[in-house]
């Protein structure tokens, strides 16, 4: 299976990306955010950092760099594309996702675990998971998800909502929310469930020796739901 | 009574994100721009109604604690 | 402009020095050239009060390639493989501008780190604020860690370990250290020594603006009363443009087309282009118009004193300048091409067309002042008489109630959470532990790092504290299973102008040679930092020790965490019960006279070789090392991060059990090991004469000292978690 990783100015999980699709069988490519043609992918991933240093908003510029078109049509034509941290900031901003991603609600860095909760597998990402309880790791200022009320509503008709914070056994609630986030929303799709956009960083736990493994469990998931 | 306030980085001190703006607006097409500065806008509503009063209230504000005097310099715009 | 002696002296030169330089140039010079020398010939870039004690230090070894006076120290980690560190102050600037204060240290060091070729793989930091009572304090604290975090973070470099302490001498003079570890290969190295003639000299990264241009010349008449709008002193962090300098450096330098780079830091162009042509022993000319400005009608003088970050300067291969203005074009980077070494030994400037400066380089290296200052030697405090009955009506439980949740012993999870310490994918040991470690890309190896100081101890003993702190890293690295290679150190002391305050800074300097040659343990680079005063108050004297060790396998690191119910917890090294100048004496007991604990670095040596020998034969399951608080409070932040509890066995000693519980003895360390390996472990304690007391074994969730004295783990963590987080509300 083939993906592709795009590197952004300010960019710097970039090689973390491409060090955990690889481990798990994925053949990456690594793209710059000045091409315009994306190489042939089964996957597209907008890695986490700090992209044109997270100025005016974060993911502003980086989503009207010359590839996002490339990337908005690959998208719009069904093709798979995750967002992660940084990611998804782009992902909001190119309106390939809905919302918007403010300062945390404790107006600090987090960077630490998290559980998140899978609620909804009819999709290419999290299909046949076999979890529904994942532990991931967070690192952003930014990541308090929110929308309009109309927009949630349509979110949740459209059963968009990707994961939640939750602890874990898997329950959501105020206090375990890390950033403020409506409805402890951690990741979001479109409405085709083909664009992933998520705040937690599966390519940080995948090693016991690191935070944890249940990055592992993700990747390996999606490259078998890819096939 | 509101009072307006605006602070922008004194004119010699870098603005890492404005010159990041004007280099996208560059490559979005916007040719025109010889340079943006980015700032912070503050609508402070103060329980005084002397304008004069509500205005030296705030630049007390601004000196104390919106502005960092050593990089930034502050501006009142107008008092309503 | 004429230039003067009263001009001179406005620059921060004295009188003599002032007529030295007209002496070596036979001739007055002009305002450019002065501040040229006002820039090198000052502390911070002369060391001059500093140099002569610090040729003293303990700088070779094996695994030294490169030691102090280069951007940063290098040493071998084996299989090609080289780490770059150093560490760095940023005290003046923080206290002004806390937030780009912090933020353009840690970008400083990250560049002298990059500018030698290595990839910066983690980052530390040791920070001191004032008393937490200090209306400054909580302010500085914060702009501090969002400085730090907004820098590292945006860099995509973890930051792995760090220290933090407040104490009433910072008050009016905060201390921010940062420290930086890159990865180079061997083979690859970059140094600023410049070669060749006729080399084209480039400039790369940022443009230049007027920040930081220091303060003496406003007083000089041409500048009129807005002067407070021209004149920024405080620099402002491009984090996203380092960045792009990192990357853009780092794929040029793949390449062979750099004789010789150097990061423009403090006294940006000046003591960059001069340190170049000093190092290869050649001249630098520069045409200042080719120079690429922020800021109109920008002087040959303000360009050449400009501390704007993120720039570069480089001696490139004759012909490269295509293949490298590529690179810097892509990564969109001011690139221009400046100058050009010559044989003139002299570095000379020109501007529209007119020669601005022409100095002999010596003048501004070799001949700079060097002063042998006064110094006071200080004497070993007496030792305080306790009454033993004040230890009777101290309760245990409450006496590690207050330690643990003091400001400096207390969990700094609070800070440590804002830095991203895990992206590169490779932290195998988050902050919070006894050092940070990291995976040696894609290898086995990893390395650790820690970063520490002891400021009451050099305040009460310099001489014990250099050693001290010293030892303390050493320890720090032994815990985590990694062998001790080298430190980097950061002498933060008042002003060397007073005699008890350059006592201080000679005999810490003894303290750290001495200790760092017992242990083998060599100085590969550092900074001074002195005049951390304010209206004559001085802080206390804080050397600043940064330590890096290697760990060969890295599946074979230690964490302090308890790991299983039942096993045993020995306390490796003898307790004698030295209570002057630990937290008990100084927070419950209200005294702060008394000398510090020995450091006897024969024990030092043999116990943490002991102890890694221990590991390396897997016996040890956790360990950590006893520092501030002693063994309880050790004992705690094992229970705490292993969620266990202890059974405590009544210590069967001459002391007290308030001593033996609270005191700061060095040499020390806690291990938890298996029962069934107990015999074994003695027998090699036994046979490297190793002291070592059986405290007691693991249970579950409390901490039973005797049958009165029970806490659970979560009153620990409570007391240990707590403070911060309440304090920064």
């Amino acid at each position: 299976m083939k993906s592709s990783v795009i590197t952004f100015p300010g960019s710097n999980c970039d090689r973390d990306m491409d060090v955990a699709l690889t481990k798990f069988g994925f053949k990456n490519k690594m793209v710059w955010h000045n091409d315009q043609e994306l190489p042939k992918s089964d996957l597209i991933v907008l890695p986490g950092g700090f992209s044109y240093g997270d100025y005016l908003r974060c993911g502003s510029m980086a989503s009207k760099s010359k590839i996002m078109l490339s990337v908005i049509n690959f998208a719009k034509s069904g093709g798979l594309v995750m967002g992660i941290c940084n990611g998804f900031q782009i992902l909001v901003e190119a309106g390939l996702v809905p919302g918007v991603l403010l300062r945390n609600k404790y107006l600090q860095f987090i960077c630490k675990n998290v559980h998140v909760k899978v609620d909804n597998k009819e999709n290419s990402f999290f299909k046949n998971l076999d979890k529904k309880v994942l532990e991931f790791h967070i690192a952003h200022n930014e990541g308090n998800y929110f929308c309009t009320k109309d927009q949630l509503k349509e979110i949740e008709d459209n059963n968009q909502i990707a994961i939640y914070y939750c602890d874990q056994n898997g329950n959501t609630n105020d206090q375990i929310n890390p950033n403020g986030s409506i409805k402890n929303i951690a990741g979001i799709f479109n409405k085709e469930k083909n664009v992933l956009g998520m705040m937690p960083h599966p390519e940080r736990m995948i090693d016991e020796s690191l935070s944890g493994e249940d990055g592992s469990i993700f990747f390996k998931n999606l490259l078998n739901n890819i096939k | 009574m509101k009072v307006s306030a605006v602070i922008t980085l004194k004119k010699d001190v870098l603005d890492p994100q404005g010159k990041v703006i004007h280099e996208t607006l560059d490559g979005m097409g916007f040719n025109s721009v010889n340079e943006v500065r980015q700032g912070k806008y503050f609508e402070i509503d103060v329980k005084e109604n002397d304008p004069k009063k509500a205005k030296e209230l705030v630049e007390d504000m601004c000196q104390k604690l919106l502005a960092n005097l050593v990089i930034e310099n502050y501006k009142i715009i107008e008092t309503q | 402009m004429l230039v003067n002696e009263k001009i001179a002296i406005e620059h921060g030169l004295k009188s003599d020095e002032y007529k030295k330089i007209c002496k070596l140039l036979k001739r007055t010079p002009n305002i450019t050239e002065l501040g040229i020398f006002s820039a090198m010939w000052n502390e911070h870039c002369s060391y001059k009060s500093s140099r002569i004690h610090l040729k003293k230090l303990h700088t070779k070894g094996k695994k030294v390639i490169q030691g102090p006076g280069e951007n940063a120290g290098v040493i071998d980690i084996e299989d090609g493989d080289a780490l770059v560190f150093k560490i760095e102050s940023h005290n003046h600037p923080s206290f002004i501008e806390p937030y780009q204060g912090a933020a353009t240290g840690v970008g400083g060091i990250m560049r002298d780190v990059f500018t030698m070729g290595a990839r910066p793989i983690a980052n530390l930091n040791s920070i001191h604020f004032g008393s937490t009572q200090h209306k400054k304090t909580k302010n500085l604290l914060r702009g501090v860690v969002h400085g730090i975090g907004g820098y590292g973070n945006c860099m995509g470099v973890p930051t792995i370990a760090g220290q933090t302490s407040f104490d009433r001498s910072y008050n009016g003079n905060i201390l921010v250290n940062a420290m930086t570890l890159g990865l180079v290969k061997k083979d690859k190295i970059f140094y600023s020594k410049a070669a060749g003639l006729n080399k084209p000299v480039i400039y790369v990264g940022s443009k230049t603006g007027r920040d930081g241009i220091h303060g003496a010349s406003m007083a000089s008449a041409s500048f009129d009363e807005k002067i407070e709008e021209k004149k920024p002193t405080v620099q402002v962090g491009d984090p996203f443009t380092e960045k792009l300098l990192l990357e853009a450096c780092l794929e040029l330098m793949s390449g062979d087309s750099i004789i010789a780079i150097q990061d423009m830091g403090a006294a940006g162009l000046t003591s960059s282009s001069i340190e170049m042509a000093s190092k290869g022993n050649l001249g630098i000319e520069i045409n200042l118009n080719k120079v690429p400005c922020r800021e109109t009608k920008m002087t040959p003088y303000e360009i050449m004193l400009s501390e704007s970050q993120e720039r570069m300067l480089i001696v490139l291969e004759s012909g490269k300048e295509e293949i490298a203005k590529k690179i810097f074009d892509k990564w969109n980077l001011d690139f221009a091409v400046i100058g050009k070494t010559t044989n003139t030994k002299n570095i000379e400037l020109f501007f529209d067309n007119e020669q601005v400066a022409n100095i002999p380089v010596n003048t501004l290296v070799e001949n700079s002042p060097m002063y042998d200052r006064k110094w006071k030697k200080s004497k070993l405090p007496k030792k305080n008489k306790i009454n033993k009955t004040i230890f009777k009506s101290l309760k245990i439980k409450d006496t590690l109630k207050k330690i643990l949740s003091s400001p400096n012993v207390c969990s700094k999870e609070w800070i440590w959470q804002q830095y991203d310490h895990t992206v590169m994918g490779d932290t195998i040991q988050k902050p919070g532990g006894d050092s940070g470690v990291v995976r040696v890309h894609k290898t086995d190896k990893a390395i650790a790092a820690t970063v520490d100081s002891s400021a009451t101890y050099c305040w009460a003993h310099p001489l014990t504290g250099g050693k001290q702190v010293v030892c303390e890293t050493w320890r720090n690295l032994i815990s985590v299973g990694a062998k001790p290679i080298a430190v980097t150190n950061c002498l933060n002391f008042g002003s060397p102008e007073k005699e008890e305050n350059m006592g201080e800074f000679v005999e810490c300097v003894q303290g750290i040679s001495e200790a760092c040659k017992y242990l083998d343990y060599p100085v590969v680079s550092g900074n001074v930092s002195f005049y951390n005063e304010t209206k004559d108050i001085g802080i206390k004297p804080t050397p600043t020790i940064g330590g890096v060790g290697l760990i060969k396998d890295y599946k074979k690191m230690i964490t302090m965490d308890f790991k299983e119910i039942d096993n045993i917890i020995l306390v490796i090294g003898k307790t004698e019960g030295h209570i002057d100048q630990s937290l008990l004496s100084r927070i419950i007991l209200n005294e702060n006279n008394g000398p510090p604990p020995e450091v006897n670095l024969f024990n030092e040596k043999n116990n943490g070789l002991t102890l890694l020998n221990l590991i390396e034969k897997n016996f040890i399951k956790s360990a950590h090392d006893v520092s501030l608080g002693g063994i309880i409070t050790a004992i705690s932040k094992m229970c705490i991060k292993g969620n266990k509890g202890i059974q405590i066995k009544k210590p069967k000693f001459l002391i007290n059990e308030v001593e033996y519980f609270f005191a700061e003895d060095q040499g020390r360390y806690l291990i938890e090991i298996n029962p069934k390996d107990l015999k074994e472990v003695s027998k090699i304690l036994d046979k490297n004469s190793v002291h070592y007391d059986e405290i007691g074994k693991i249970i579950d969730k409390e901490m039973i000292i005797d049958q009165k004295t029970k806490l659970t783990i979560d009153e620990l963590k409570s007391y240990n978690t707590n403070w911060l987080k309440s304090y920064m509300v």
